[in-house]
C-alpha cells in the first residue's frame, strides 16, 4: 500500500499543529463558532446530534493491521468503543470530544491516516472497488491511479473552496463495484492498444437530486488523466452555482448546460492546460504502482479442496470472491448480524480483524461501500481458521449480498440532519427474515435505507429503497423499487405513499412475498424478476394486499 | 418551575443547545446555567421572554454550540418533547444505550 513521503509526514504534522492551535483558539474564546466551523469541516469534524462526530478518510477503502489497530484504539480511547464504516469507506466515530481531536489526529498521523477533507466543499476521499488489486474480473489495479488523483486534489489551491463537495470512485472491473455513475466523476478501467486509461463519467449523484451519471469522455489514457480531470473540475469550479447550493453540484451543471456543452468546455480547457503539464511522469506512476505490488502468494496447495456441507460452507458460498489466485480467495467480513447497526465494529473486532490480516491475508484489509470489511487476499487453506476466529467475535454472518446485508446511514440516531431513524428499520428487516429463515432462498436482494433525501444510504440505488421521511411530526418510510447500482445504474421507482415505522417491516415482507410468488425459478433474482414483471405486483402487494385477501 | 396554565394545552419553550467541549444536549436551566436534563431545564411560555432568553442563551458562545428553542409540552409528569427528534436529543440513539442512557458527561 501507499506509504508517506517526508512531505506528507510533514504535511499532515503542520495540518494538525495548525488545528490544535484552531481548537484551543475555539476554546478559549479568541475564535467564534462561525469563524472555527469551516475549520473544523476541514479537518472531518461536524457536530451531530448528540456529540461531535470524526470521520477519517481510509483511501480508497485500503488499510493494513497497524491502521486498524489505530483506529480501535481511538474507538477505545477517545469515543465509546467502536467505529462506524461508511458508503464512502471512511470510517466515523460518534462521540469524540473537541478538545480530544488533536490527539485522536496526531495518533492517526503516527498510522499515516488522516481526516482532510473528509468534509467541506472539497474533492473527497476517492473511492474503488474493495476488492481492487485481487479481482479475479478486473482489468489491472486502480488503486495506484486513485493514488494519484488523492495526491492530485489533496490541498490542491484551485480546489479549496468549490461551489460543494465533489467526489471521485474509480474502477477497473466491469462489475463496477465503486458505483461509479452515482458520482461526480466515475472513472471506469479499459485498455486500448495496449494502453492503460478511463473512460470518464461525470455528473452522477443521488441525494435530492438523483442522477445517472453520462459519458464525458470514452477514453482518456493515464498519461493525460490528470490534466483531463483538473480541466472537468475547473469547468464546473467556474460554472458550478454558488447562489444554490442545492443546485451546486456537477450534476446540475451538467443537466442545466447539456452533456455536449460541458464537454467542449472541457475540450478547451484540457487542451489549454495539458500543455503545461507537460508529459506526465509515467515514471512516477511505476513509482506508485510498486506501492501497490502483489503479495508474495502463497500457492504451495492451489486445489485446496473447501467444504461442501455446513455452516462454514454456507458462509464461503455467500463471502468469498474469487481471486486472480486459483489458491486464494477475497473475504467478505460481514457487519451485519443480525439485529446489529450495519457498518459498526467494536475496537476488539477491529483488532481481531488486524490480527487475521497480519497472520493469514498478507497484510491487508479493505472497506467496502456496503459497509463490511474485505480481506483481500486470503489462501484457501486458511479460510477454516479464520472462520473460526471470525465466529468467536460474531463476524461470521453468511449474509454477503442478502436481504439483510442492508446498507443503512445514521439516520436520526445520530445525524443532525435526519428527518427519521435508519438504523433502527435495518435492524428490524434483519431480524425479520433471519426469523423466518429465508434469507438464502430470496438470494441476492439489496435494501439500502436513508434516513433523508441527502441519501447517504444509497437508497436509490437499492434494489428496495427505503427513504425515512419526517411527514407531521411522524417517521414515514418511503419505498422504492428497481434501483441498481451496478454497471448499468438505474434509480428505483417510486411506489406509493409511505409507510409508518410499525407498517414499514409488513411492507417489505409483502414485497419479498410477491416476488417469491411471482419469479419464474429460484435463480431468478428479485431484480431481474422486477425488471421483467414491473411494479404492478410489487404495488398491489404494498397497497391492496388486503383486498387480495378478501377476494381470495 | 414557571408554568404556563393559561391557555391549554400546555405548550412553552425550552432553550437547548450543544456543549461546546463534548458536545452533549444541553437546556438553559432554572438557575440560568446549562443542564443535560430536560427535566431540569427553564419553560417559557411566553414569546417574549424566550426570545430574550434565546438572545442571551446565543451570545454565550464559549460554552455552548447550536442555540434554538424547542417546542414542549409540560404535563403532570413533566416536561414533554412535542418532536421525536427532540426526543431523541433527550434520550441519545436508539441503537445503543449511549448518551444520556449511559451516562452525562456532566457526571451530575
Ligand atoms: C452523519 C453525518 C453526515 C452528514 C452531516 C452528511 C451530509 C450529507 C449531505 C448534506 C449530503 C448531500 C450532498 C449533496 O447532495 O450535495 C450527503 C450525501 C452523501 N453522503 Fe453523507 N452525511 C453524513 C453521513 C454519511 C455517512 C455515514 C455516509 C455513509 C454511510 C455518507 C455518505 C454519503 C453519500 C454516499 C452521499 C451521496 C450522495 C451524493 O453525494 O450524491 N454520509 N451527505
Ligand atoms: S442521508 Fe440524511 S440522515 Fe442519513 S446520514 Fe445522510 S444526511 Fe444524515
Amino acid at each position: 500500500m501507499y506509504k508517506y513521503s517526508e512531505f506528507d509526514h510533514a504535511f499532515i504534522a503542520e495540518r494538525n499543529r495548525q488545528f490544535r492551535t484552531q481548537v484551543a483558539h475555539r476554546l478559549n474564546g479568541t475564535l467564534t463558532e462561525d469563524e472555527f466551523k469551516p475549520l473544523r469541516l476541514m479537518n472531518g469534524v461536524y457536530l451531530q446530534l448528540h456529540a461531535y462526530m470524526l470521520r477519517v478518510a481510509i483511501p480508497y477503502g485500503t488499510l493494513n493491521s497497524t491502521q486498524m489497530n489505530a483506529l480501535a484504539d481511538i474507538a477505545e480511547r477517545w469515543d465509546k468503543g467502536y467505529g462506524h464504516f461508511t458508503t464512502r469507506q471512511n470510517i466515523q466515530f460518534n462521540w469524540p470530544k473537541l478538545s480530544d481531536i488533536p490527539d485522536i489526529l496526531d495518533h492517526l498521523a503516527t498510522v499515516e491516516m488522516h481526516a482532510l477533507q473528509t468534509s467541506g466543499n472539497t474533492i473527497r476521499n476517492v473511492t474503488t472497488d474493495h476488492f481492487a488489486g485481487a479481482a479475479k474480473d478486473e482489468l489491472f489495479d486502480p488503486r495506484p491511479y486513485a493514488e494519484l488523483i488523492r495526491q492530485w486534489s489533496t490541498d490542491h489551491p484551485e480546489f479549496q473552496f468549490m461551489p460543494r463537495k465533489f467526489k471521485i470512485a474509480v474502477t477497473a472491473s466491469p462489475e463496477d463495484r465503486a458505483v461509479t455513475k452515482a458520482h461526480d466523476i466515475g472513472l471506469r478501467g479499459l485498455i486500448r492498444d495496449g494502453q492503460i486509461g478511463f473512460q470518464v463519467i461525470v455528473g452522477g449523484g443521488l441525494g435530492r437530486t438523483p442522477m445517472v451519471g453520462k459519458i464525458l469522455k470514452e477514453f482518456i489514457p493515464i498519461n493525460e488523466l490528470l490534466p483531463y480531470l483538473e480541466a472537468t473540475v475547473s469547468v464546473w469550479n467556474l460554472l458550478g452555482r454558488r447562489d444554490n447550493k442545492y443546485k451546486a453540484r456537477i450534476k446540475i451543471t451538467v443537466h442545466e448546460h447539456g452533456i455536449d456543452d460541458i464537454r467542449a468546455r472541457v475540450e478547451d480547457r484540457f487542451n489549454l492546460i495539458k500543455l503545461g503539464y507537460g508529459p506526465m511522469d509515467l515514471e512516477y506512476v511505476e513509482t506508485l504502482k510498486a506501492h501497490f505490488s502483489e503479495p508474495d502468494y502463497d500457492i504451495s496447495e492451489a486445489h485446496f479442496e473447501l467444504p461442501k456441507t455446513g455452516p462454514m460452507a454456507a458462509w464461503i458460498d455467500t463471502n468469498t470472491h474469487a481471486h486472480k489466485q486459483d489458491a486464494y480467495v477475497s473475504v467478505s467480513i460481514s457487519l451485519k448480524k443480525h439485529g446489529d447497526t450495519p457498518g459498526d465494529a467494536s475496537a476488539r473486532q477491529m483488532r481481531i480483524i488486524a490480527e487475521l490480516a497480519k497472520h493469514f491475508a498478507h497484510d491487508e484489509i479493505r472497506i467496502s461501500h456496503e459497509q463490511n470489511v474485505i480481506l483481500p487476499h486470503v489462501p484457501k487453506r486458511h479460510l477454516a481458521q479464520i472462520y473460526e476466529v471470525l465466529r468467536s467475535v460474531n463476524l461470521n454472518t453468511a449474509n454477503t449480498g442478502l436481504i439483510s446485508d442492508i446498507i443503512a446511514c445514521p439516520g436520526m440516531d445520530y445525524c443532525a440532519l435526519a428527518t427519521a431513524r435508519s438504523i433502527p428499520i435495518a435492524q428490524q428487516i434483519a431480524q425479520h427474515f433471519d426469523a423466518l429463515k429465508l434469507e438464502h432462498d430470496i438470494g441476492p436482494m439489496k435494501i439500502k435505507i436513508s434516513g433523508c433525501i441527502n441519501a447517504c444510504g444509497h437508497h436509490h440505488v437499492g434494489h428496495i429503497g427505503i427513504l425515512g421521511l419526517d411527514r407531521a411530526g411522524v417517521e414515514n418510510y418511503q419505498i422504492t423499487l428497481g434501483g441498481d447500482g451496478g454497471p448499468n445504474m438505474t434509480l428505483g421507482d417510486r411506489m406509493g405513499p409511505g409507510f409508518s415505522a410499525q407498517e414499514v417491516i409488513p411492507a417489505i415482507e409483502r414485497i419479498v412475498f410477491a416476488y417469491l410468488d411471482v419469479r419464474q425459478a429460484s435463480d431468478e433474482t428479485f431484480l431481474d424478476c422486477y425488471r421483467r414483471v414491473g411494479s404492478d405486483p410489487f404495488k398491489t402487494a404494498l397497497y391492496h394486499a388486503s383486498e387480495t385477501q378478501a377476494a381470495e | 418551575m414557571p408554568q404556563n396554565t393559561s391557555s391549554s394545552p400546555n405548550y412553552a419553550y425550552v432553550i437547548t443547545a450543544n456543549h461546546l467541549i463534548t458536545g452533549e444536549v444541553v437546556y438553559v436551566a432554572q438557575d440560568q446555567t446549562w443542564t443535560p436534563w430536560i427535566q431540569h431545564a427553564l419553560t417559557y411560555a411566553d414569546d417574549t421572554q424566550m426570545q430574550a432568553a434565546l438572545t442571551l442563551a446565543q451570545s454565550q458562545t464559549e460554552t455552548v454550540v447550536g442555540v434554538y428553542s424547542a417546542k414542549v409540552q409540560i404535563t403532570d409528569t413533566g416536561i414533554e418533547t412535542t418532536h421525536f427528534r427532540e426526543a431523541f436529543r433527550v434520550t441519545g440513539p436508539s441503537n445503543y444505550a449511549h448518551g444520556k442512557q449511559q451516562e452525562s458527561l456532566f457526571n451530575v
